[in-house]
């Protein structure tokens, strides 16, 4: 038995709810009637549409991509017709640009999309643009597009390719079903990620609540030296970056830089699974593993789902939402994005669960005063001051909450959770962080 | 479609504690030690606690102008301690006054909850101590409630250990039991309202101080008067209860044993050298003062902080 690694300091014990789907293996979903696909589903530069209004499509064809290094391609899901180029909806509020693809549901694949029996001998910079071109993003929710996270500036060595596969967030369980439907793919797509960055070394974390898991990633890594799988501490965020990165490595990421700096490369198992689909056959990213669960819904399930499918569609395949749902969440509940409703937005790349949420579990609370507990001190896993940036903010004091080191904020939402007086600390964390860099951005501007 | 959903920030889970929840711990953290003292001293024990405790509510509800006279509870939490460090047998009006001070000097002047930076309860102990020293220095034994004075006014021959351990000695209401303390205080641990550090800062170095200054001839005379030191008086009431009063402790962990440290030294600073026998409350109420001072010297290192 091996032992579990050390843990990191702080966090929470949140419960983790994932009884209702864990043990329900993934589902296809429908297809898309309509399929609406975002010009951007990542983090940086939107794409632009490659596609007019009445064009036919192919599946798996580009549709939008943009000339920005940080930013990558999007594709369609579906076979059919450009029908609008229009905005929807997405997970963070603001409307943005998307391809709506009528569906032919003839499922014809572009004639881009072709394998490469002879994946293994392909060369570095061939297996980047392969991961470009795939539109293959972190699929753990931050969307960073992968090309990028696997191009580490020249001078930097790598060390470790580490798979986050704790799964830290309450009710999801996507990436569980994942790690024991396709174990394989995973160690595949780890390898490849290897290659690029020329790492001697893959770690797979996964936490000790899913012990089935770190037995089919074991049984899948067993025949490759170069590849270790650890139950860790079963602890919110033990899937953040930085405090996987501690855990593995007893390494910190230098405050304000990325964990290439010290060595690291970290990838969703998802990600792994997207890339090596990509790699092997030419299938770019065009679907996911979308848990869909919590109280607010008839039948919680864990399902492939074609990214651009409405929302609507994919609560609908699950029985529709139960009559006292008071909330919709993209994402976990720890980090995710609550949404005002499930209209004219599809799944996207980043959309790891639909977690819907009843009275019973949605209070609204008055903010109370700080009784300087220090609950939130104990368990920030980055050791700021959520108590005192949250009260510099309330009285607008920014400086002071940077003084505090409010920049280094990985807004796990830990401080919130704890909280007895109830106060919002990590969204006031998030409002100074926006003021801080613009002012960082006014000083470096008048220099 | 009548379906309203809430929009929020994340995280969209929260712990089920809040402010009262854990006031009705410290609540019921104190219940030990109040029992011990309404078992050694009897009915004035048990009415100057509600005195306290009810006077300190209420004018709390008067202040914020509240129907629930309970509150977030942080009214009943003061007023129970104040009982806790008055002699058992103080008149009535001086437990209305003390319960009333506590909340309207204390803490209500300086804002309210989480606002004031000295423990209310000893604001008021302080302030009755000024204005009726009499009252405030008549001790009782236990049971019979002759008048007696207390362990550290006596010296150490005075009681047996066991005695003092268990509370069988004048003293206040609530700080003379170490085990009720100890028993209640071990919930507070549990719940994770407090930890080890402000208390075993207070309590180590009381002991260190009393074993290096208390006793005279060979290890064993001063390993009891360091132990003789931390179970008389009010250092036990003090590390475990009013030292870890949250609002005016620090939050960072190297304040907190800082703090802690420093209630020590100060209060065996007055028992060994000052004018009065004993010192936890002046300890605390200076090292209140210091706390704003402490936690911005002792800020943690941010994960990946970077020399400069």
């Amino acid at each position: 038995m091996q032992m579990s690694f050390k843990t990191f300091k702080g966090g929470v014990h949140p419960g983790d709810f994932k009884s209702a789907t864990e043990k329900k293996p993934v589902v296809p979903a429908k297809p898309p009637a309509v399929a609406i696909i975002p010009l951007s589903q990542h983090i940086g530069a939107p794409c632009e549409p490659l596609v007019a209004v009445g064009d036919e499509v192919k599946m798996g064809q580009k549709v939008g991509d943009s000339k920005g290094f940080v930013s990558a391609p999007v594709h369609s899901s579906v076979s059919g017709k450009v029908i609008k180029i229009e905005m929807c909806n997405s997970a963070l509020g603001r409307p943005v640009q998307a391809v709506y693809i009528e569906n032919d549901f003839q499922d014809t694949w572009h004639e881009d999309v072709v394998p490469n029996p002879n994946w293994q001998q392909l060369e570095i910079d061939e297996l980047k643009k392969l991961i470009r071109e795939g539109g293959i993003v972190g699929m753990g929710g931050a969307t960073f597009p992968t090309h990028v996270k696997v191009s580490p500036p020249p001078g930097q060595v790598i060390e470790y390719v580490l798979v986050n596969a704790a799964e830290c967030e309450p009710y999801l369980t996507a990436d569980h079903r994942a790690m024991l439907e396709r174990p394989e793919d995973i160690i595949v797509g780890l390898q490849i990620v290897m290659k690029v960055v020329n790492a001697p070394k893959g770690m797979i974390g996964i936490e000790d609540n899913k012990p089935d898991a770190v037995e089919a990633l074991k049984k899948a890594a067993a025949n490759f030296p170069n590849i270790e799988v650890h139950a860790l501490h079963t602890k919110y965020p033990q899937g953040a970056e930085k405090q996987l990165i501690k855990v593995f490595t007893n390494r910190e990421v230098p405050s304000g830089g990325l964990p290439s700096m010290v060595g690291c490369v970290v990838q969703n198992p998802g990600t792994c699974i997207a890339i090596a689909d990509m790699v092997r056959f030419g299938k770019p990213l065009i679907e996911r593993n979308v848990t869909i669960t919590g109280s607010g819904i008839m039948e919680p399930k864990n399902m492939l789902v074609r990214v651009g499918t409405p929302l609507e569609e994919v609560i609908e395949q699950c029985g529709g939402f139960k009559s006292n749902i008071r909330k919709m969440v993209l994402g976990g509940p720890m980090m995710g994005f609550s949404q005002p409703g499930p209209e004219n937005q599809p799944v996207t790349k980043g959309t790891s669960g639909i977690l819907c949420l009843t009275d019973q579990e949605v209070q609204l609370y008055d903010i109370r005063q700080c009784i300087k507990c220090a609950k939130c001190v104990d368990v920030c896993p980055v050791s700021i001051m959520p108590l005192f940036i949250g009260s510099s903010v309330e009285q607008g004091m920014y400086d002071k909450a940077e003084a505090y080191n409010a920049m280094d904020c990985i807004e796990c939402g830990c401080c919130t959770y704890i909280c007895p007086s109830r106060r919002p600390l990590v969204q006031w964390i998030r409002m100074s962080k926006g003021d801080i860099a613009a002012r960082r951005a006014a000083a470096a501007a008048k220099k | 479609m009548d379906r309203k959903l809430v929009v929020s920030s994340s995280p969209h889970l929260k712990t089920t504690e809040s402010v009262q929840s854990v006031m009705i711990d410290v609540l019921v953290a104190l219940f030990p030690a109040a029992l011990a003292g309404v078992i050694f001293f009897g009915a004035p024990a048990l009415i100057t606690m509600v005195l306290t405790t009810v006077s300190a509510m209420v004018a709390e509800a008067i202040i914020l102008r509240q129907r629930n006279i309970f509150g977030d509870g942080s009214a009943a939490v003061a007023g129970l301690l104040l009982a806790m460090v008055l002699p058992p047998t103080v008149p009535w009006w001086l437990a209305v006054i003390g319960g009333v001070t506590a909340i309207v000097i204390g803490k209500q002047v300086f804002g309210g909850i989480g606002n004031n930076i000295f423990n209310p309860a000893l604001v008021a102990r302080a302030i009755l101590m000024a204005s009726w020293a009499t009252h405030m220095t008549t001790w009782v034994r236990p049971v019979d409630l002759a008048t007696a004075a207390t362990p550290l006014a006596l010296g150490q021959r005075a009681f047996s250990f066991t005695n003092l351990f268990v509370g069988a000695v004048p003293g206040c209401i609530g700080e003379t039991s170490a085990f009720a303390l100890i028993l209640g205080a071990g919930w507070l641990f549990y719940k994770g309202h407090i930890t080890w550090r402000i208390p075993g800062g207070f309590i180590g170095t009381v002991f260190i101080m009393g074993f290096l200054f208390g006793g005279y001839g060979g290890a064993m005379a001063m390993f009891s008067a360091g132990l003789f030191h931390v179970l008389a008086g009010g250092v036990m009431l003090g590390a475990l209860f009013m030292a870890t009063d949250m609002v005016t402790s620090p939050v960072t962990a190297k304040g907190q044993l800082i703090f802690g440290i420093g209630c020590g030294l100060l209060t065996m600073l007055i028992r060994i050298f000052g004018a009065f026998p004993e010192g936890v409350m002046f300890a605390i109420l200076m090292m209140n003062a210091l706390t704003p001072l402490i936690d911005n010297k002792t800020l943690p290192r941010k994960y990946g902080e970077v020399a400069k």
